[in-house]
């Protein structure tokens, strides 16, 4: 078995892989959503629009359903609390999520245009509200979130819904909506063809540009104005998981600390920036696969600056310091740790398999020919 | 912990996962079906079986898009809902769940994308084997997220740590083998089987009835005729097997589904019917088969089967243990334990659940009364009419089923399919049936294992998340208007197109394969 030590930073790895597997493939069935009724004005352009996702975006939401599970069974407290701390976000989450699958299925399976156009406004719910949530989570996480634990480590979140919506949260949430709608709209660009193509090539150069300053935006104001956390207590990586045997303080400045101890580090904001203007750049020159290469690096990069930056933390608690979440204590048994990283090693390699295969087979553009010619509505 | 959130988690949980599995059940038959379908296809070129497995695929996918979107709830729930548990468990029952998303989810979610999209652009074979995977990846999801259930009815393999306070593995194998999750999982699947069968023989009925799509629907009725008929043999065979391992390791469950008051000389005898009654501890008007009980749950006649009361009495010892370990285990977070104590914590702290079970019950944990310890006995049993009533609902509906799909397949082996009306009308009016079977089921299974979250180790109201009335109150209103709406927009939808029905010509001709039919075939055109 793997020494504890390695096991715990090959797990943070590993979670992060599985987010930004996520952001990266159902990010753009997320961002297709929100942007169903900006880029698609008639109802085949938007069955155009939705029918380029529609083989992928099942697979692609098993990402977000393995990350839930892995979390379980890696960081088992960081489900626990997060989740039953942020319920009611999570909730409105959910509920926004219900409305894809059937969205993307039943939208088309009957011709009445209210019934149509009231699957575009849910499937615009479904991708623009997880999208925003996610942003606003880890905008929170990046701050800490009040939470305390007893001797029993039971989880008691003091917090509200309304305190998550505080101004630092709705900028990352911006942030994480403009990624992933120009993330969409590259998407569409490789996929489509006339109207829907040129419009998503301006909105991807756009939201390229937007998603660049928002983010140095927030960049600017972690650097001016937010606190960090630091482990003060002498840090043992195999330690049991028990947040509570260790000191924590409030660390001015803290969530750059690591950009000077491990300057490589800052390759994660520097590719956030570069590769979101690099898309913007590429869709302007029709170079439509390589502004999806760029605008999914941008999206690694992003994803990889909220991991670096709090690293060891992964849920700072404001309330009763000690109590925050690091990768040291919030994480399963070695054992499990060992069973579950031998389990993705054999599973992750057949699953990028397979998925590559699925995107080859489904490979080309969508014309809106093809849909009209598609009458018995075996496409959606 | 405040009871109402107890009790208004519990029911959301309920609520969203009896909801969850009144479409996995179709999934896991249906996605067998069109897979045996299409491999018809493919083996005889038959063009009708095609869009037989088109026709029930557009079915399937409506039902299968609910099942998704009520399915992502059930991966949240645990750590919303069910804070403590997810901590407390999460390093044991959190694997399984995370191998069932690298290993089924993705196998099922990334071809059934294929599946529907993918008939133009692939060979017959290669179709072929998308569907068949799928069908294996909505098996594999089953596999899995019994082996986690199986768990929560039967811990094994597993250990508290006091560290970090909660259960931890100790053996991965015997997590994976576990005895009650393998017959729950073949109960289970063959349960689906059996849900996709009657769909396709209660609408095939309709067609046979309404003389429509006639070809189409005599070749779907024997299809299904045969498959149900294997799938309800095995469903009560293994579920028989299912009683064996209840009366093994969860033997509480067993003795409420048989109200088996009392321990009775071996070999007991099997309550068919009869009354249960809280009050006086007695089945009124029971009617008996003698040996029968002592046969299904420990497969000899000189074996007794524990009875409630005697359980009651086991569990009170239990709980006094119980009051032990919670307080070494209190004093080990105050003070420490020395080495003595420690290792009298060692021995113990398989009792800890209970202690936790007293906990609500006692003022005083070091000193609880003879009344505070009979109340938690009390409250260690599951309330028994309800599970008596469950599971004879269940197992009447599975026989009812079995008898159906026997005539069912002797029509079809004579040819008679569409010729005595009234079976057809019997079969299309049998269609609640397996999802009557199936949430009854569940229902014992899991109400069987009240008051734990997790069997004689979490008790439900240590599991729940500390939340106040008002998240839940949101949450079950959102829960409940939208899946209300989910509900009919799906259920009307099924309606429209199962009456609608396959718009084909009825050609049964055979289909001359050519070569570009084993190819690749719109490349050019698509690109």
């Amino acid at each position: 078995m793997m020494d504890y030590e390695t096991l715990r930073l090959i797990w943070w790895v590993l979670v992060g892989v599985l987010l930004i597997g996520f952001a990266v493939t159902d990010g753009f069935d997320l961002g297709v959503g929100a942007l169903l009724t900006l880029v698609g004005r008639t109802d085949n352009e938007r069955r155009v629009m939705i029918n380029t996702i529609g083989p992928h975006w099942d697979g692609n939401q098993v990402w977000f359903i393995t990350a839930g599970g892995a979390i379980f069974a890696a960081w088992p407290l960081i489900y626990a609390t997060a989740f039953s701390g942020f319920y009611l976000a999570l909730m409105l989450t959910l509920a926004a999520l219900w409305m894809r699958p059937l969205g993307f299925d039943f939208r088309s399976k009957i011709e009445d245009p209210r019934w149509r156009s009231g699957w575009d406004w849910a499937l615009f719910a479904g991708g623009l509200v997880p999208a925003l949530i996610f942003g606003v989570a880890f905008g929170n996480l990046l701050q800490g979130v009040p939470f305390e634990f007893d001797a029993y480590l039971k989880a008691t979140y003091t917090g509200s819904f309304f305190g998550l919506l505080n101004p630092f949260a709705i900028l990352a949430g911006l942030v994480s909506v403009s990624m992933l709608l120009m993330h969409g709209a590259v998407w569409l660009q490789l996929k489509t063809t006339d109207m829907v193509y040129q419009r998503s090539v301006q909105v991807a150069t756009i939201l390229g540009v937007v998603t660049a300053a928002l983010f140095g935006l927030a960049g600017l104001w972690v650097h001016v104005g937010l606190d960090g956390y630091i482990i003060t207590s002498a840090i043992d990586p195999s330690a049991p998981s028990n947040p509570l045997l260790k000191t924590v303080e409030v660390a001015p400045n803290g969530l750059m600390t690591n950009y000077s101890i491990y300057p490589w580090m800052m390759i994660a904001p520097v590719l956030g920036i570069g590769a979101a203007l690099a898309t913007a750049l590429l869709s302007l020159r029709n170079a439509s696969g390589w502004a999806f290469l760029t605008s999914s690096l941008s999206i690694a990069g992003i994803i990889l600056t909220a991991g670096f930056s709090m690293f060891p933390f992964l849920m700072p608690s404001t309330t009763q310091l000690n109590a925050s979440l690091t990768i040291w204590d919030a994480t399963s048994s070695q054992l499990t740790l060992n069973v579950m990283f031998w389990v993705a090693m054999v599973f992750v390699p057949i699953i990028l398999a397979y998925t590559s295969w699925s995107f080859y087979v489904m490979r080309g553009r969508l014309k809106a020919a093809d849909i009209e010619s598609n009458s018995s509505h075996a496409l959606y | 912990m405040n009871e109402t959130v107890v009790e208004l988690s519990r029911f959301q949980f309920a609520f969203t996962a009896m909801y969850h599995f009144i479409f996995v059940p179709l999934t896991l038959g249906l996605t067998f079906m069109l897979a045996i379908m299409e491999s018809v296809y493919v083996m005889t070129g038959k063009t009708i079986y095609k869009e037989m497995t088109k026709f029930w695929g557009k079915l399937f996918g409506i039902n299968f898009a609910i099942g998704v979107a009520t399915g992502i709830t059930m991966e949240f729930q645990f750590g919303m809902n069910w804070s403590y548990y997810s901590h407390y468990v999460g390093d044991v029952f959190g694997a399984p769940l995370a191998i069932e998303g690298l290993m089924a989810f993705f196998l099922e979610s990334t071809f059934v994308g294929l599946f529907f999209f993918g008939w133009d652009r692939m060979s017959k074979v290669k179709h072929l084997m998308v569907t068949w995977l799928v069908a294996f990846g909505s098996n594999f999801s089953a596999l899995w997220i019994l082996i986690a259930n199986g768990w929560m009815q039967n811990p094994l393999g597993a250990e508290f740590n006091p560290d970090t306070m909660r259960m931890e593995m100790a053996s991965f194998a015997e997590l994976i083998f576990n005895p009650v999750a393998q017959v729950k999982f073949v109960h289970t699947v063959s349960a689906g089987y059996v849900t996709g069968a009657m769909f396709v023989l209660a609408i095939s009925s309709y067609y046979l009835l309404k003389n429509k799509n006639v070809a189409f629907a005599r070749r779907s009725f024997a299809i299904a005729a045969c498959f149900g008929l294997a799938s309800s043999l095995s469903v009560i065979v293994l579920g028989d097997e299912s009683g064996y391992e209840m009366g093994d390791v969860q033997q509480v469950k067993l003795a409420a589904v048989e109200a088996e008051w009392e321990t009775h000389e071996p070999p007991a005898a099997f309550t068919i019917i009869g009354f249960p009654n809280e009050e006086t501890q007695t089945t009124d008007f029971a009617l008996k088969i003698p040996y029968l009980m002592g046969i299904i749950a420990t497969r000899s006649f000189d074996e007794p089967v524990t009875g409630l009361k005697d359980l009651k009495a086991q569990n009170r010892d239990k709980i006094i243990r119980g009051a032990e370990a919670y307080l070494l285990l209190k004093k080990r977070q105050d003070v420490g334990l020395n080495e003595q104590e420690s290792l009298l914590f060692d021995q113990i702290k398989g009792s800890l659940g209970y202690g936790l079970l007293l906990e609500p019950f006692a003022q005083n944990m070091a000193a609880p009364t003879e009344a505070e310890l009979d109340a938690a006995a009390d409250y260690s049993l599951p309330n028994i009419a309800p599970m008596f009533w469950s599971f004879r609902i269940m197992v009447a509906s599975g026989f009812l089923m079995l008898i159906i799909f026997a005539y069912a397949f002797l029509l079809s082996t004579r040819h008679q399919i569409d010729k005595p009306k009234w079976f057809l009308k019997v079969a299309l009016y049998s269609l609640p049936l397996p999802w009557i079977a199936c949430e009854a089921g569940w229902f014992v299974a899991e109400y069987g294992r009240q008051p734990w979250a997790i069997a004689e180790v979490l008790p439900i109201h240590t599991a729940a998340s500390n939340l106040a009335v008002s998240d839940l109150v949101i949450s079950l209103v959102a829960v409940g208007v939208f899946y209300t709406v989910m509900f009919i927009i799906a259920f009307g939808l099924m309606v429209k197109f199962a009456k609608k029905g396959p718009q084909h010509s009825g050609d049964t001709s055979r289909e001359r394969p050519t070569v570009a039919d084993t190819s690749v075939t719109t490349e050019g055109a698509k690109a």
